[in-house]
C-alpha cells in the first residue's frame, strides 16, 4: 500500500480519549474493517431468524456458521455480531408488528461494529402477479414498503459502527443468489455502506470457490488507477486475486506504473476521450489476456463553476470523461460478448452528488446522474450475456481532495452520516470487489451507496 | 542467418529533459530503474525473471560500475535477473539491444532487456588528477615518514575537480567542433540544417498529438513530454540563432540544429517470439542485422561521426538489401548537418568509388520517410538512451505500417564510431 497522504480524523481520535469520554462528548466509532484472514463476524452469536417461512434463514444461518461465528434463534444475554431477519414472506401488519417484536431486544444487544440485516420482498411492482406482494394486496404492498423505512430509521439509530441494510428478493430468488451480497453486508468490507436497500434478483450465479480470494482469476479492468480512489480499487481487488489492468491518462503514467507494479498488474496509459479509446483498450486486453471479466469505470474529473457561469468546455469535457467514455467502453464491450468472461462484471463509479446534487458542479452532478441511468437501461442488455452492470455511489470519502478542503467544509461534509465520519477509499474498492464478483450475477441495475448513510440525498 | 530472429517488443522511456532542469537532481540509477519500471508495467512484468538487461551510460560515477544489474535490484523485476553495463558512446543504447539480441537468436536467453541513460545534469565531477595520486600515494604508503613527505605534497591547486568535458581526447575538439568540419566538408548548408530541425520538432509533435508515445513513454518527475520540444519551431525562428560551432561567416550549426545536453533514459524489450506469445505480447518487429563500423577520425580522412557511412554499405550487402529498399529511416540527429552529410555521402559517386569500393552510390532516400516521429533535434539525446528511444519508436512505426516492413536505424558515436542495424515489421 502507498504512503498515506489521508488528513487525520482529529475529532475521532479525540472523541476515544478518555478526557471526551468523561465530558460526555459522543464517540465517533472507529469502524472495523476488513483484512485478508478475518472471521465475517466478531464479538458474539449472530441472531438469524424469520417471520413466517422465509426461505432465507435457514441457509444464511448456514453460511454464517461455515464461517465460523454461533447461531442463535433468539436474543439473549450476550452481545450479538449480527443480527440477520427474514422477512421476505411477510404481507401483513401484524407480521410485520413480529419483526419489531424480535428486532428492538435485538438491536439493544448489538455489539460494536455490529450489522443488522433484513430480508424483504422487493415491493410490488405487478411483476409478480400471482404473488402476495402483487398490487392486488394493498396491505402486503404497504408491509414491503414499510420495511424500507424501518431499516433506514434503525440504520440512523445504531451507535458504534454497527449498520443496517436490506436485501430485498423476488419470489423466484434462490438463497444461492442472495450469498455473496449477505457475505459482503455481514463482513466488514461493508464497513461505510449502510441504510441501503440493494435489489437480488432470480439469476443463477456462479459459486465462489474461495472466499478469501473472490476475484481469483479474474481480469479487471479499472479506469483512473493512478492515484485516490481508483488506486484503492486496483489494490483492494488485486488483493482478492483479480488481474489489474490499469488505465489512466498518459500524463498520470507514473503513479499508474506504480499501482500496476504493486498489484503486479499491467499499466495501459490512455486518454479514455480519445475518439479510439474504446477499440485500444478492447484490443489491448484482448491481445494479453483473452478476455475481461470486470470494468471498473472509476476515471472522473470535476470542472467547477456556478451554471451561471459555466463554459462549454468545463461542461463537455466533466461529461466525456465521467459519462461519455463510459457509454462508449459500455457499447463497445457488448458489440464484443466473446471478449465478455462468462460471469462479466461492470461497475461504474457515480456519486452523492449525483444524487443529491451540489452548488457549483451542474456538469459533475448531470454525469454522475447520467451514470444511474445508463446502468438502468444497460442492465437488461448485460443480463443478456450473463454479465451484469451495477453503480456505486459514494459519499464523503477521505482522500487527497478531500484534504485539501477548508477544515469547516470537510468537517461538515464528514460528519452529516450516521457513521459521523466520512469513508476511506478502500470502502468503495471492497463494494466495487464485492460486484465484481462472479457469485454476484443477481445484483443488476443496483445503484449502491458508500456513504455511512449519508443526509445528502437521502 | 541466425536460426531464428529476436522481436522487439515494446519500450519504454522516460520524457527527456534538458540538462539542468527537471532531471537535475536525478541519477542515471534513478532514472533507470525508473524506465525499468514503467517497461515492467507496461508488460506486466511484476516478479518475472528475465534472460537479461543490458544498459549502459556514457557519462557515469565511479560508484555506478553495477549500474544496471542495481537498477534491476531497485525495480519490480524478479532479483533473479542478471544484469550487465557496457558502453559505446551514443551507440550504448543500440549496442546493447544487438547484444541481448543476438543472446536471443542463439538461443542464450529467452527474453531481455536493452537500453541506456545519461545525465548531463548529475556529471561525475572527479578528484584532481594531482590530488587522486597524492591520496592513492597516501593510501599505500608505510611508514609515518613517508606520509608526512606525501601530506607535504597536497597544494591548493589540487581542490580543483575534474570536470568531464564534451571533447575527444585525442584531438581535444568538441563533437559540434567535429560535426563542424564534416558539414563545411560535405557542403552541408545552414537553410537545410534548419529545415531537417523544424521538420524532427514538427515530426515529434505531431506524434504525440496522435497518441504515438502513448505506449512508448512514461512521465517521471511532473514532466509527461520532451522539454526541447518547440512544436512551433520553424526555419524562420531557426534562421535567427548565431552559429555555435565552427568558425567563420560560413559557420553554419546553431544550438536549434544541434542536440542538447539532456538527461533520460529508455529501454526495449526484447524476447523470442515463442517467449513473447507464452507471455500473450506482442512483437511489433524482428531485428534482422546489424553492424557496427569505426573511422580514423584522427590521423585519417574521415569526420569523428562519419562511421556510419562505412556501416551501412557493408550492412545491405551482407542482407542483400539496396538503400531505398526501408520504408523508414531512423537516423539519429546528432546535428543537423551529421545527418545530412551522411546522406550526401550515400549519393556521392565519387566516395562510393574511392572509399566505399562500390561501383555506385547507394543513392538518395526518400526524405518523406526519414525520422517521422521526429529525432533528437527535437526529443533531445542523453547519450546512451537515444538508441532505446530510436529502436522502441521504429519498431512501432513498422508494426503500424505491417508485417514485412522494413526500417535501417543509423546512429553515429563519439570515438570515431557507428552502429546501424536493419528492422523488420512483424
Amino acid at each position: 500500500m502507498p504512503p498515506s497522504k489521508m488528513p487525520a480524523d482529529t475529532l475521532r481520535n479525540w472523541s476515544n480519549t478518555g478526557l471526551a469520554r468523561r465530558l460526555g462528548a459522543p464517540r465517533i466509532p472507529v469502524l472495523r474493517r476488513y483484512s485478508p484472514g478475518q472471521p465475517l463476524l466478531e464479538g458474539g452469536p449472530a441472531l438469524v431468524a424469520a417471520v413466517g417461512d422465509g426461505r432465507f434463514a435457514k441457509p444464511i444461518a448456514a453460511l454464517v456458521a461455515e464461517h465460523g461465528a454461533t447461531v442463535v434463534t433468539e436474543t439473549g444475554d450476550e452481545k450479538l455480531a449480527a443480527v440477520v431477519l427474514d422477512l421476505t414472506e411477510i404481507a401483513t401488519l401484524s407480521e410485520l408488528a413480529e419483526a419489531q417484536r424480535i428486532l428492538t431486544p435485538a438491536v439493544r444487544k448489538l455489539a460494536p461494529s455490529g450489522r443488522l440485516l433484513l430480508l424483504g420482498p422487493v415491493s410490488g411492482d405487478g411483476r409478480h402477479g400471482d404473488h402476495r406482494h402483487s398490487q392486488g394486496n394493498a396491505e402486503a404492498v404497504a408491509v414491503a414498503q414499510a420495511l424500507d423505512g424501518l431499516v433506514r430509521s434503525v440504520a440512523k439509530e445504531l451507535r458504534a459502527g454497527a449498520t443496517a441494510n436490506m436485501v430485498v428478493v423476488d419470489v423466484d430468488t434462490t438463497p444461492a443468489a442472495v450469498e455473496s451480497t449477505v457475505r459482503f453486508l455481514l463482513s466488514a468490507r461493508s464497513a461505510y455502506v449502510d441504510g441501503q436497500v440493494v435489489h437480488v434478483g432470480a439469476a443463477e450465479p456462479a459459486g465462489v470457490a474461495d472466499p478469501q480470494r473472490p476475484l481469483a482469476g479474474r481480469v479487471a479492468v479499472v479506469t483512473g488507477a493512478a492515484r485516490g480512489i481508483g488506486a484503492a480499487i486496483a489494490d483492494t481487488l488485486a488483493r482478492d486475486g483479480a488481474t489489474i489492468v490499469a488505465v489512466d491518462v498518459p500524463a498520470a503514467g507514473e503513479g499508474l506504473a506504480a499501482v500496476a507494479n504493486r498489484t503486479g498488474g499491467t499499466a495501459l496509459q490512455l486518454d479514455i476521450t480519445a475518439s479510439d479509446a474504446a477499440s485500444r483498450l478492447l484490443a489491448f486486453v484482448e491481445e494479453r489476456f483473452g478476455r475481461v471479466d470486470l470494468v471498473v469505470h472509476n476515471a472522473g474529473i470535476t470542472r467547477d463553476k456556478l451554471l451561471a457561469n459555466m463554459d462549454a468546455e468545463r461542461w463537455d469535457a466533466v461529461l466525456a470523461v465521467n459519462l461519455g467514455a463510459q457509454l462508449t467502453i459500455n457499447e463497445a464491450l457488448l458489440a464484443a460478448p466473446d471478449l465478455l468472461g462468462p460471469d462479466a462484471r461492470v461497475v461504474c463509479v457515480s456519486s452523492q452528488t449525483g444524487i443529491a446534487g451540489n452548488r457549483g458542479q451542474t456538469n459533475y452532478a448531470a454525469s454522475k446522474a447520467g451514470i444511474i441511468g445508463m446502468v438502468r437501461a444497460l442492465a437488461p442488455r448485460f443480463a443478456e450475456h450473463g454479465a451484469t452492470i451495477n453503480a456505486v455511489a459514494p459519499g464523503f470519502i477521505e482522500t487527497e481532495m478531500t484534504a485539501r478542503m477548508p477544515l469547516g467544509t470537510r468537517e461538515a461534509g464528514r460528519r452529516v452520516n450516521s457513521l459521523r465520519q466520512g469513508g476511506l477509499p478502500v470502502d468503495v474498492a471492497e463494494t466495487i470487489g464485492w460486484l465484481g464478483q462472479a457469485s454476484s450475477g443477481a445484483v443488476n441495475g443496483q445503484v449502491v451507496r458508500v456513504c455511512g448513510q449519508s443526509m445528502l440525498g437521502a | 542467418m541466425p536460426a531464428r530472429r529476436a522481436a522487439v517488443i515494446g519500450g519504454n522511456r522516460i520524457p527527456f529533459a534538458r540538462a539542468n532542469r527537471r532531471y537535475a537532481r536525478a541519477s542515471n540509477l534513478d532514472m533507470l530503474t525508473a524506465t525499468l519500471d514503467g517497461l515492467v508495467a507496461r508488460f506486466g512484468l511484476s516478479g518475472e525473471r528475465l534472460g537479461e538487461v543490458v544498459a549502459g551510460a556514457v557519462l557515469k560515477h565511479s560508484r555506478d560500475f553495477n549500474l544496471t544489474r542495481e537498477a534491476v535490484l531497485g525495480s519490480r523485476l524478479s532479483p533473479a535477473t542478471p544484469a550487465y553495463d557496457i558502453q559505446q558512446a551514443c551507440g550504448t543504447g543500440l549496442e546493447a539491444t544487438i547484444a541481448v539480441a543476438n543472446k536471443i537468436a542463439l538461443g542464450q536467453v529467452e527474453s531481455g532487456v536493452a537500453g541506456g541513460v545519461d545525465t548531463a545534469s548529475d556529471a561525475p565531477i572527479a578528484v584532481n588528477e594531482d590530488l587522486r595520486k597524492v591520496l592513492v600515494a597516501l593510501n599505500s604508503a608505510r611508514s609515518l615518514g613517508d606520509r608526512v613527505k606525501l601530506v607535504g605534497k597536497l597544494r591548493p591547486g589540487q581542490i580543483v575537480p575534474e570536470i568531464p568535458r564534451n571533447a575527444e581526447p585525442r584531438t581535444g575538439l568538441s563533437m559540434g567542433e567535429h560535426a563542424a568540419v564534416t558539414a563545411k566538408e560535405w557542403g552541408i548548408g545552414r537553410t537545410e540544417q534548419d529545415e531537417l530541425a523544424a521538420a524532427s520538432h514538427r515530426n515529434l509533435a505531431a506524434a504525440y498529438e496522435r497518441g504515438f508515445f502513448d505506449d512508448l513513454v512514461t512521465p517521471y518527475l511532473g514532466l509527461t513530454r520532451d522539454d526541447n520540444l518547440r512544436p512551433d519551431s520553424s526555419v524562420e525562428t531557426l534562421a535567427k540563432l548565431k552559429p555555435v560551432f565552427g568558425r567563420g561567416d560560413d559557420a553554419t550549426m546553431t544550438a536549434g540544429n544541434s542536440t542538447p545536453l539532456t538527461d533520460g533514459a529508455a529501454l526495449v524489450l526484447l524476447g523470442s517470439d515463442e517467449w513473447a506469445a507464452e507471455h500473450r505480447l506482442p512483437v511489433l518487429a524482428h531485428v534482422v542485422d546489424a553492424e557496427t563500423a569505426a573511422v580514423d577520425y584522427v590521423h585519417g580522412r574521415d569526420g569523428l561521426l562519419t562511421a556510419p557511412v562505412f556501416a551501412v554499405p557493408r550492412l545491405l550487402e551482407r542482407v542483400g538489401m539496396s538503400l531505398q529498399d526501408f520504408d523508414f529511416y531512423e537516423i539519429h540527429e546528432a546535428f543537423a548537418s551529421t545527418v545530412l552529410a551522411t546522406l550526401k555521402a550515400w549519393e556521392d559517386p565519387a566516395f562510393a568509388k574511392e572509399r566505399l569500393g562500390l561501383d555506385a552510390p547507394l543513392g538518395a532516400i526518400d526524405r518523406s520517410r526519414l525520422n517521422v516521429t521526429g529525432s533528437s533535434l527535437a526529443a533531445g539525446h542523453p547519450f546512451a538512451a537515444t538508441g532505446g528511444r530510436i529502436v522502441a519508436t521504429l519498431a512501432k512505426l513498422l508494426h503500424e505500417k505491417g508485417p514485412g516492413s522494413r526500417g535501417l536505424i543509423s546512429i553515429c558515436a563519439a570515438g570515431g564510431q557507428g552502429v546501424v542495424a536493419i528492422l523488420e515489421g512483424a
